[in-house]
């Protein structure tokens, strides 16, 4: 079932139509196609050119959204998933493992979400547990010991807050992949591609270069939280995500993100294989920039990067 | 400036004579709801008598307690935050903070600083609650890594002391990014074997406990502090079910394998000496070997 928000109504209208007429094997159709084709690419401008912030946080958690795995299919010639922490349990909301992309190999880690109710079961709304990080640094430590870059995609409403998770130590597993991940002596990306929960997202997200795609967003907290512990109303979460400055702008001029990767028009649901064609060009470069460094000097950069982080004091 | 938070609006439920009941001398127990004397409660360092609930105190007083009498020396106590997103919610978080230096007569939530613990030479930072919940900003992310950096130089232990909401929302991106960062500077004096004593008190929560808090060498907790991740209403919340008695709390992590002792605050001071004590034995026999061969 196709889902889609309240101001992308008018486009899909307009799709709707094109659809109807392509049946049509009438030959003034190919005119009528082409017309309401430039008048729905003109649409899509204008919505898109002037979104809230708000309308942003939607598209970042749009239900058509491509996910970790949609992704992983596209760019990766091979990929085989790796599963399990080796202490407790396999954790669904993220998926691992190893992919060879144009001959070279790599490391993909991804936060996944789910399409349905049964996915997301599985997948526990992209919320980790524990074993989630524990298994996510299993695997950027094997990537370590086969000289494979890591590329992690980042994707979680944020770590998940439960009675387990707790018990077996979801601080421990965020801080203690912080920890590795600032010393792990591999190329690291890490890429949102959608939404950037809190210390959810930074535990797989520590890297020499973090992006952004376009309609993203990283905050500390949810737009809902902090509304409902700042404004004590947590359908204030417009004012809370506008103030929480969470957009990949923001977030490039607070010097916390690289870069922010372009998204088809539309979005990166209205065209997956242009996103994926995009992130892996990005992947691409951002490696050979990197391996380009010897690993002293990258882990210098890398330390330098983290100790700077928010140096913005009087 | 007062060493704790406290909660007297009951009190007069209890008293029989109100008008002549001396609310500044007593102090109601959060915990067993006895009335404690103010003056033997500061000298059993804040500690119920009866029940041996830990209040909460304030970083000075815990330096106070920590660090031999006159030897401490503050460093880096005049950052101060420049609310780098212009943060508003309901008041300016610039109001917010100005309110806070003038009653708190601090700049962060944050004491950082050298001084001898037991005559030994350590590096000591201590969250304070009492400002913005203690949580986690730029300017405490900076103050933690420069005091990381000074143990380094002068390879001293360091020591911190963590009570603290999390990271603060006010700064959002770059309070979550402190996290990493003082990841970092653990991860630095790991790599050259100095100690890091973590101590967690009531309460240690979100992004504070999810990185450098949950990361010593020695987690040491007091009793009954609440240490996680997510705070617990968010948890039943989320679950839909009444946690289990004494979730979060320091004898159930240390049940679940997150911290390595309970220590009373009577016993703080003696417990990390010694621990501090026993970590450098063999390293100092084995400088003192090297310095013997040349």
């Amino acid at each position: 079932m196709q889902k889609f928000l309240d101001f992308e109504k008018p486009i899909l209208e307009i799709q709707e139509e094109i659809n109807k007429l392509l049946l049509d094997e009438n030959s003034d159709s190919k005119l009528k196609i082409e017309k309401l084709e430039k008048t729905c690419e003109e649409l899509k401008k204008n919505i898109f050119s002037s979104l809230s912030v708000w309308q942003k946080v939607l598209l970042a958690r749009h239900p058509m959204r491509p996910y970790s795995l949609d992704y992983i299919n596209l760019i990766t010639d091979k990929f085989i998933e790796m599963h399990g922490d080796r202490c407790y349990g396999d954790d669904g909301a993220i998926v691992g493992g190893i992919a060879e992309i144009n001959g070279k190999s790599f490391m993909i880690i991804g936060e996944q979400k789910g399409r349905n109710i049964e996915e997301n079961i599985k997948r526990n709304f992209g919320m980790p547990h524990p074993e989630g990080y524990r298994k996510s640094l299993r695997l950027m430590k094997l990537a370590e010991k086969f000289n494979m870059p890591v590329v992690t995609f980042i994707d979680t409403p944020g770590a998940y807050p439960g009675l387990g998770a707790e018990e077996r130590g979801q601080a421990e597993a965020i801080a203690h992949n912080l920890q590795e991940m600032i010393m792990l002596k591999v190329p690291i990306i890490s890429i949102v591609i959608g939404e950037g929960g809190s210390g959810g997202a930074l535990a797989i997200g520590v890297a020499d270069v973090l992006a952004m795609l376009e309609y993203t967003i990283y905050s500390v907290i949810s737009p809902e939280g902090c509304a409902s512990i700042l404004w004590k109303d947590a359908s204030l979460a417009n004012l809370a995500a506008s103030a929480l400055k969470l957009l990949p702008e923001n977030l490039l001029e607070l010097g916390v993100i690289d870069k922010i990767i372009p998204e088809p028009m539309g979005g990166a649901h209205f065209d997956i294989k242009a996103m994926s064609n995009n992130l892996k060009k990005f992947i691409l470069e951002e490696t050979k920039k990197l391996e380009a460094l010897d690993i002293k000097k990258l882990l210098e950069n890398r330390i330098l990067k983290y100790k700077n982080m928010g140096n913005l004091f009087n | 400036m007062k060493v704790i938070d406290e909660k007297l609006e009951n009190i007069d439920d209890n008293i029989e004579n109100k008008a002549t009941f001396p609310k500044d001398m007593w102090v109601k127990c959060e915990k067993c709801k006895n009335l404690l004397y103010k003056k033997e409660l500061e000298e059993n360092l804040y500690v119920c008598k009866k029940c041996g609930f830990h209040f909460r105190v304030n970083a000075d007083f815990r330096i106070n307690m920590l660090i031999d009498n006159g030897t401490f020396r503050e460093y880096f106590s005049d950052l101060v935050s420049k609310d780098p997103l212009n943060f508003v919610d309901i008041k300016p978080y610039k109001e917010k903070l100005e309110s806070l230096y003038k009653k708190t007569n601090k700049n962060s939530a944050v004491i950082t600083g050298i001084g001898k613990l037991c005559e030994k030479n350590v590096a000591i930072g201590v969250l304070d609650f009492s400002f913005f919940a203690g949580t986690m900003d730029s300017v405490v992310g900076e103050k933690i890594y420069r005091l990381g950096e000074l143990a380094i130089k002068k390879n001293i232990p360091l020591i911190l002391v963590s009570s603290s909401g999390g990271a603060r929302m006010q700064e959002s991106i770059l309070s979550l990014m402190q996290m990493a960062k003082t990841s970092l500077i653990i991860s630095l004096l790991k790599e050259r074997s100095i100690p890091y004593i973590s101590v967690l008190a009531d309460p240690t929560t979100g992004g504070v406990t999810a990185s450098f808090a949950i990361l010593g060498d020695i987690n040491i907790a007091e009793p009954d502090a609440l240490i996680g991740f997510a705070g617990p209403r968010v948890i039943e919340q989320t679950i839909r079910q009444k946690l289990p008695d004494g979730f979060q709390r320091s004898e159930y992590l240390l049940n679940h394998g997150m911290i390595d002792v309970i220590v009373k605050r009577k016993d703080l001071k003696n417990k990390i000496s010694d621990i501090l004590d026993i970590l450098s034995l063999n390293l100092n026999i084995a400088k003192k070997a090297q310095k013997h061969n040349l």
